[in-house]
């Protein structure tokens, strides 16, 4: 055995973990091509990136933390009826402030939820994300005077961002906008996850009961990645809010709540790219296959669903990966 | 006086129908720990069997309802066998996705074949109208199925505790490992528990197009009645699927009728509470 | 010799019930620094269940609990690690995905209380990973750092088991058969290794192959039915005459 001699091993297989790669740069070179090739699609572009924010966002938790959630609406929904009812009954509507505090708010009611959250397990987890899920829209529901209820609020109107870019038609500002949004979530996340708060993630998604006897106090981390987890998924509902001009009960909808997750799975979880990709995948699909019969898409999707669990354990990304070998 | 009655006759009433659609997920959740989102599609399943008999074979309701029983029951053996099996040890969250993705195709199927309207059926004469006791009308139907989910959990509690494949289900919900240990065949146990659960979920649907309708997003809208039920009852435990859904149904009539601005907030908000101060239900053991 | 040094863990009376059956009856330890101690006794006696009534796994009914001189009954489990109180698994409780280098190094920055920089590249916690690395290599696992754990040899498996207690710098280390399932030739090679640990760690281990017992441990408890039986010296337990019907009896072969 050589005495203690290249450490300098251990520390280039770390770093090369969360170098940049080939395939990062031309992904997001590739999300500028809506602009030149499908002009006329800008409106799902924006959609798209706005479900890839929020299925990073649960992502973080899901998939690097292992919380299933059923309920992650409940904070997108926060944060956009945030952007929504800052503009339609305060006439507050600078884009940046709004998204900002969509995040605020959502991460605060992720905050105190986190402490219900970390307290069960298994089912209960599921059922309490789920019970959540509903109550807050059921809330909603309820306070149809302040949300418009299932008809949705009217008379949101965004400024121009920056007090120059107006959101056009045709949704050039909307997605150029979205996309930026976008990319610095998957930076904070991308930070996050190649983070040493990112390898305690995993550990704990790994083997949750090691963790104490490894002297950490993880439900510490889970509060902490929750919080960040939600104030990310509310600033994506906020995008949304902004983007259309309206909001509906849908944004807390558990069809939502569930559909991110769908998007995670399809994509692979563990890893920001699958969530984007899913986001992609799902999105795309469904705009074609519901242009068609909106029932059939629902039966493909759930055919998708039970083929990728039973022989792509790690989403479509995971599999890809696998077929070129790369680690992860 | 006679509002309050009617509303926790009817809560009761709504309960029993929600117990004989969980009671099946409950016993086999505590057995296999396997999270069965498909359960309340099998209700559905139930449900337009019981139309297509009434109406393509002209058979009476009181027919149709072991129809969808056997119906049920027989499509989930053939689920558990092929697909289900494979992933009991594949972790809740690909089961749970799994089974969502059963009930997406179920929807789907559903439409297809009929269309999102809903199904309605006509009851035989003998379970219309009202029996008035005591000076307030009943309806005849919810004292039809308050009767058959107290015959169901008497036979039920009756099987589980006098039978002898009774027996081999508590000690395989107790203790799989153990029970495997005594010689016992858990999976052929845990297969037959499952068929009759479904079966009961099919039994259930039949029952509840009467009260609730039945359309293709039945498979979704009741399976978080069911779920609410089985994690707030505990898993594994009659006795609390039973009291989990008398509550709930009562819980949900009354809420809607005196305090409809909250009320369907309300069971969600009880069923957090719940949760939270015994996250393994009310009955849970484990 | 070791028994001048001062006592790092020593609990009182431990008692615990599991309905009626007694797990854990009036169980009195100490561990003084430095010490080899093997903790003995049949299939059943409640070995792990002693282990995890110390760790804080397990709430004793009964008993306390004192860590270099501190009562830590009521302190947490995690807790107790950061007071220096670690333990291995008799069934491998690894982290399957992550690679060795990476799980030693989260044991470590937790322990630094760095675990929770979110900001902060992994790869630039450079004394971490060096002190994790460390670990490794006196483990003699520098060459599979990088390869997932669920790769990794069974034996190699239950070192990684060692290096991530070690990497919380224990004052005391519980080992619940540290050689459990390993080949004969090799479980000798894993003795040596834990013999070859920092002197002044109290080294608690449970062990059935009576060899390498009589050959590690400077002291044995015995563990019947929740209770000890003997705790005396190595050299007194070979010609007890009570420890070789009750345990040698059966327990010698298997």
């Amino acid at each position: 055995m050589t005495p203690l001699a290249p450490t300098a091993a251990p520390h280039a297989w770390l770093a090369r973990q969360s170098r940049w790669s080939w395939f990062e740069v031309v992904f997001w070179l590739a999300t500028l091509l809506p602009f030149f090739l499908f002009p006329t699609y800008l409106t799902l572009a924006s959609q798209v990136a706005i479900a890839a924010l929020f299925a990073i966002s649960v992502d973080l938790i899901l998939g690097y933390a292992g919380i299933v959630t059923l309920g992650h609406a409940l904070f997108f929904g926060l944060g956009a009826y945030t952007v929504g009812l800052l503009s339609a009954r305060l006439g507050w509507g600078e884009p940046i402030s709004g998204l900002l505090l969509a995040g605020a708010v959502a991460g605060l009611v992720g905050f105190v939820a986190s402490y219900l959250i970390v307290r069960v397990q298994h089912l209960a987890l599921i059922m309490v994300t789920l019970g959540l899920g509903f109550l807050a829209y059921e809330l909603a529901n309820a306070m149809t005077w302040l949300t418009g209820g299932t008809d949705g609020l009217r008379g949101v109107s965004m400024w121009q961002i920056v007090g120059t870019f107006r959101f056009d038609l045709w949704g050039y500002t909307a997605y150029t906008y979205s996309l930026i949004v976008l990319f610095l979530g998957f930076l904070v996340s991308r930070t996050i996850v190649n983070s040493s708060f990112g390898l305690a993630l995993r550990g704990i998604r790994e083997n949750v009961t090691r963790m104490p006897a490894i002297g950490s106090d993880h439900s510490w981390h889970l509060r902490k990645i929750y919080t960040i987890s939600a104030a990310l998924a509310g600033v994506a509902g906020g995008l949304l809010t902004q983007t259309t001009n309206t909001v509906g009960l849908d944004v807390l909808s558990f069809q939502r709540s569930a559909d991110v997750v769908v998007m995670l799975i399809l994509g692979g979880t563990g890893r920001l790219y699958g969530a984007i990709l899913g986001a992609i995948i799902f999105l795309v699909a469904r705009d074609q296959l519901a242009g068609v019969n909106p029932q059939y898409w629902y039966f493909w999707i759930g055919l998708l669903l039970m083929v990728v669990v039973l022989f792509m354990p790690k989403g479509i990304l995971g599999f890809l990966a696998k077929l070129t070998g790369r680690r992860d | 006086m006679s509002n309050l009655v009617i509303v926790l006759f009817d809560g009761f009433a709504f309960g029993m129908l929600l117990f004989v659609l969980s009671v099946g997920l409950s016993v086999t959740l505590g057995m296999m720990n396997f999270i069965n989102l498909a359960h309340g599609a099998f209700g559905m399943l139930g449900g337009y069997v019981t139309v297509l008999v009434m109406r393509q074979l002209g058979l009476p309701f009181i027919v149709a309802l072991p129809a969808a029983f056997l119906a049920a029951a027989a499509l989930s053996i053939v689920i558990e066998r092929t697909l289900f099996r494979r992933l009991y040890r594949a972790g809740e969250l690909n089961q749970v996705l799994f089974t969502i993705g059963i009930v997406f195709v179920a929807t789907a199927v559903a439409t297809y074949f009929f269309g999102t309207v809903q199904q309605p059926i006509r009851l035989p004469a003998w379970l219309r109208g009202t029996v008035e006791i005591g000076g307030i009308r009943f309806g005849t139907y919810r004292l039809f199925l308050i009767a058959i989910a107290l015959a169901i959990t008497a036979l039920l509690v009756f099987g589980i505790e006098r039978t002898r494949l009774g027996a081999q289900i508590r000690a395989a919900v107790d203790n799989q490992r153990v029970a495997q240990g005594l010689g016992l065949n858990v999976e052929q146990i845990f297969g037959i528990t499952f068929a009759l659960g479904s079966g009961l979920a099919g039994l259930g649907g039949a029952l509840a197009i009467e009260i609730v309708g039945l359309d293709p997003s039945f498979a979704f809208h009741y399976l978080v009645y069911v779920l609410i039920v089985v994690s707030v009852g505990g898993l594994g435990s009659i006795t609390g699927s039973f009291v989990g859904a008398a509550l709930l149904g009562i819980g949900d009539v009354a809420g809607k009728y005196f305090v409809p601005e909250i009320g369907s907030f309300l069971i969600y908000l009880i069923l957090v509470a719940v949760l939270l101060w015994r996250p393994l239900g009310l009955f849970g053991r484990r | 010799m070791a028994d001048q040094q001062p006592i790092m863990l020593r609990t009182n009376a431990l008692r615990k019930n599991f309905g009626a059956l007694q797990v854990a009856r009036d169980v009195s330890l100490t561990l003084p620094r430095g010490c080899r101690y093997a903790l003995i006794g049949p299939n059943g006696a409640g070995k792990t269940t002693l282990i995890n009534l110390i760790t804080g796994r397990l709430k004793p009914d009964a008993g306390t609990i004192e860590l270099a001189g501190d009562d830590v009954t009521a302190t947490p489990a995690a807790a107790r690690v950061r007071k220096g109180l670690a333990r291995t698994f008799q069934i491998n409780t690894l982290f399957p995905e992550l690679t060795p280098i990476e799980a030693v190094t989260l044991a470590v920055s937790e322990r630094e209380a760095v675990a929770g920089q979110f900001w902060r590249r992994l790869s630039t916690q450079t004394e971490a990973i060096d002190e994790a690395f460390e670990i490794l290599t006196r483990l003699r696992l520098a060459d599979v750092a990088t390869q997932p754990t669920r790769t990794l040899a069974y034996g190699q498996q239950r070192l990684l088991e060692i290096a991530l207690a070690l990497a919380t710098r224990p004052k005391v280390l519980l080992l619940d058969e540290p050689a459990a399932g390993v080949p004969k030739d090799e479980s000798a090679m894993l003795f040596s290794v834990i013999a070859g640990l920092p002197e002044d760690i109290s080294v608690l281990f449970i062990e059935h192959d009576m060899n390498i017992v009589f050959r590690f441990a400077t002291r044995i408890i015995v563990l019947v039915s929740g209770g000890v039986l003997v705790d005396n010296t190595t050299a007194n337990i070979r010609t007890d005459a009570r420890v070789r019907d009750v345990y040698l009896g059966h327990g010698a072969h298997g």
